[in-house]
């Protein structure tokens, strides 16, 4: 009997001076350096802004951070976690812990934005709402269906994708919402360093996914085609009511239906794929794009409508490693 | 008429957009040991954004070494950057990083590999670009 024991892989060392896939230091290196905390936030200069909110805005807020705490915990504890038996580099799975803590850090944040803000009874009931909300459970329930163990690898991944780059976005609406209209300034700073991580991994999950896509069959990437579109439609469906919901007493669903089809083609994007929503479909508000990327200048030097496009000193470029 | 240059790294969205364009274009390699390529008319850079949250590093290497080279440099009229608004402050940092340094126009910036509006605004201006650049002696 002795010798039907399949042998045991050796135990390697993880060795990050020789890679197999570059794209593995390149977004280590990015996600380390930007590690941070919540508590280097000052959440606690929001108090003012907080109580100047209609009773009815923060119950909105509440649940909206409740939403995407349950998102955060998922990644978290499964989504993460779940990528690694897939990993193809002892690299990829390193870089997967991080990102499996830096979710564990966004969804620390959330209470740390409550702890400071918000009374224990009304936290208390946002978290009961999380639990009961029909739309947000049927959207946390799909993303586990395809992490459950034995599940397609490359379906998760898909998952992953859709989860860090496009479910979010509901919720993310919000602090940028109150941000453009100078509330929560600081809050909206806390999650604007959520939605920079969030990038990160959507991107990277994407480009492993496309790495293992040019390993498939053409019968078989049009099957993952096939069932990435599906589940954009189906997650669509979902976060189309779950905004209705709690967007439509302050009618601004409309808004964040624009800012979803937008951020939908963009996590089709980092698959690889074509977007799905036209360009009339994703006409995003102009403050919502500011709040994201505020002191980040839109050039458009080809129609004038731009601000001023930047042109600078030139500089001697000779030397090999020229610092930009 | 003049060309386009790029870079893409193994996520492809920059080859993706400049697919959409149909315009030629050469690649810069990902790989440092492959040939760059040695444009002998005036281009157009097209460049992605890899700044971390300090917005270092934003320019990809193999763009510094390919501008590094002062024949090749002398070439460049303008920088179209792509990028991602999730980054903030530093989305498509890469193009006024290339512009203080080359003295060029950023003349767009579109995010990862752009929308059908990216793709018709960006086809229009170049048109209109090199057609300005033309009248210039």
């Amino acid at each position: 009997m002795k010798d039907m024991i399949t042998p045991v892989a050796v135990p390697r060392a993880i060795n990050w001076n020789r890679l197999q896939d570059d794209k593995d230091l390149e977004v280590w290196n990015r996600l380390t350096v930007n590690f941070w905390l919540p508590e280097k936030v000052p959440l606690s200069n929001d108090v003012q802004s907080w109580a100047m909110l209609r009773p009815q805005e923060r119950e909105l807020t509440i649940r909206v951070f409740t939403g995407l705490t349950l998102l955060d915990t998922i990644q978290n504890t499964v989504g993460a976690p779940a990528l690694m038996p897939d990993a193809q580099t002892p690299h990829e799975e390193a870089v997967l812990t991080n990102i499996a803590f830096m979710e564990a850090v966004h969804a620390r944040s959330y209470s740390s934005i409550f702890s400071t803000l918000c009374s224990t009874k009304e936290v208390d009931e946002a978290f009961r709402w999380s639990e009961d909300n029909p739309h947000l459970q049927a959207k946390a329930r799909a993303i586990l269906n395809d992490y459950a163990v034995g599940a397609d690898p490359l379906k998760r991944k898909i998952a992953s994708v859709f989860l860090e780059s496009f479910l979010f976005y509901s919720g993310f609406y919000l602090p940028m919402y109150w941000s453009s209209r100078g509330r929560l300034t600081n809050t909206a700073d806390l999650i604007r360093l959520i939605i920079r991580d969030e990038a990160v991994h959507g991107y990277y999950v994407g480009y492993k996914f496309q790495r293992a896509l040019e390993r498939e069959t053409e019968a078989r990437r049009a099957e993952l085609k096939d069932y990435a579109f599906s589940l954009m439609f189906e997650l669509y469906d979902i976060e189309a009511k779950y905004s209705a919901e709690l967007y439509d007493g302050l009618g601004l669903t409309e808004d964040v239906k624009a800012f979803l089809h937008y951020n939908a083609n963009k996590a089709l994007q980092n698959l690889g794929y074509e977007a799905l929503f036209p360009p009339a479909a994703c006409d995003v508000n102009p403050a919502i794009l500011a709040a994201l990327s505020p002191d980040s200048e839109n050039h458009d030097f080809f129609s004038g409508s731009g601000s001023s496009y930047v042109i600078g000193k030139a500089v001697a470029t000779e030397d090999e490693d020229w610092d930009f | 008429m003049a060309g386009l240059v790029y870079f893409s790294s193994g996520s492809g969205n920059t080859a993706r957009f400049v697919a959409a364009l149909g315009l030629p274009a050469a690649r810069i390699p990902i790989r440092p040991a492959d040939p760059m390529p040695q444009p002998c008319q005036p281009f157009v850079l097209i460049c992605p954004t890899y700044a971390d949250g300090t917005g270092k590093g934003a320019v990809p290497k193999q763009v510094i070494a390919f501008l590094n080279d002062p024949a090749r440099r002398a070439l460049i009229r303008g920088v179209i950057a792509a990028g991602n608004r999730n980054f903030g402050e530093t989305f498509a940092l890469a193009g006024r990083v290339i512009a203080a340094k080359c003295n060029v126009p950023v003349l767009y910036s579109f995010e990862l590999a752009g929308t059908e509006t990216d793709i018709f605004r960006v086809r229009a201006g170049l048109d209109r670009f090199w057609g300005t650049e033309c009248l210039t002696p």
